[in-house]
């Protein structure tokens, strides 16, 4: 799925580390959130895969924008927190 | 941030542990070791042997209190050590044998 900017979308509520060896490039402070496209960046192999030195299929990489409060509630008002993910872990808020 | 879920002891952003902490932005120098383990992991990428994300993988599974104890470049010839054993480029015996050697 491509996602425009200015897409709502969450961050999938995913928890692959639970579940064996893994790599992921999501942090876990937005899995489950709410965040903004900004950019798409381009496409590149999927790191989940090289990580393994498995084929890699090509995955769209955006620039992600979130509520910085809404992370982390210490945080000033108004701040943004800006993230690359992958398409494949972004679903439409 | 889902609490209920633990976090892999790698993924440490936003950990309230830290959030304290001033961070050191002072440059440091890197020392002839440091220097070394960066080479030698550039041309296993160029000779195809490893890539980044196989190096990251790799520091990522360093058991937790073995991760914070070693050194930024200390992880990354661990985790190239690891991958060339699992992959068959070194042997135990070849390693052991080299790191004996006077």
């Amino acid at each position: 799925m491509d996602f425009a900017p200015g897409t709502e979308v969450r961050v999938k509520d995913d928890w692959p580390e639970t579940r064996g060896p893994c790599h992921i490039r999501t942090p876990h402070y937005v899995r489950g959130q709410r965040g903004r496209i900004l950019r798409r960046l381009g496409a590149f192999p999927n790191p989940e895969d090289l990580a393994f030195a498995r084929p890699a299929p090509t995955r769209a990489l955006y620039h992600v924008l979130f509520d910085e409060t809404a992370l982390f509630p210490d945080s000033r008002q108004g701040d943004d927190l800006l993230v690359e993910l992958f398409e494949h872990w972004l679903e439409l808020a | 941030m889902d609490q209920d879920n633990p976090r892999a002891h790698h993924d440490m952003g936003g950990v309230p542990r830290y959030a304290c902490e001033p961070v050191d932005i002072a440059p440091h120098s890197l020392s002839d070791f440091d220097k070394e383990v960066d080479a030698l992991r550039q041309v296993l990428g160029l000779k195809g042997v490893m890539t980044v994300d196989e190096l990251r993988r790799g520091i990522e599974s360093i058991p937790e209190a073995e991760y914070h104890r070693l050194s930024y470049y200390q992880r990354w010839i661990r985790s190239i050590t690891d991958t060339l054993l699992r992959k068959g480029f070194i042997t135990e015996d070849e390693l052991r044998a080299a790191l004996e050697a006077p």
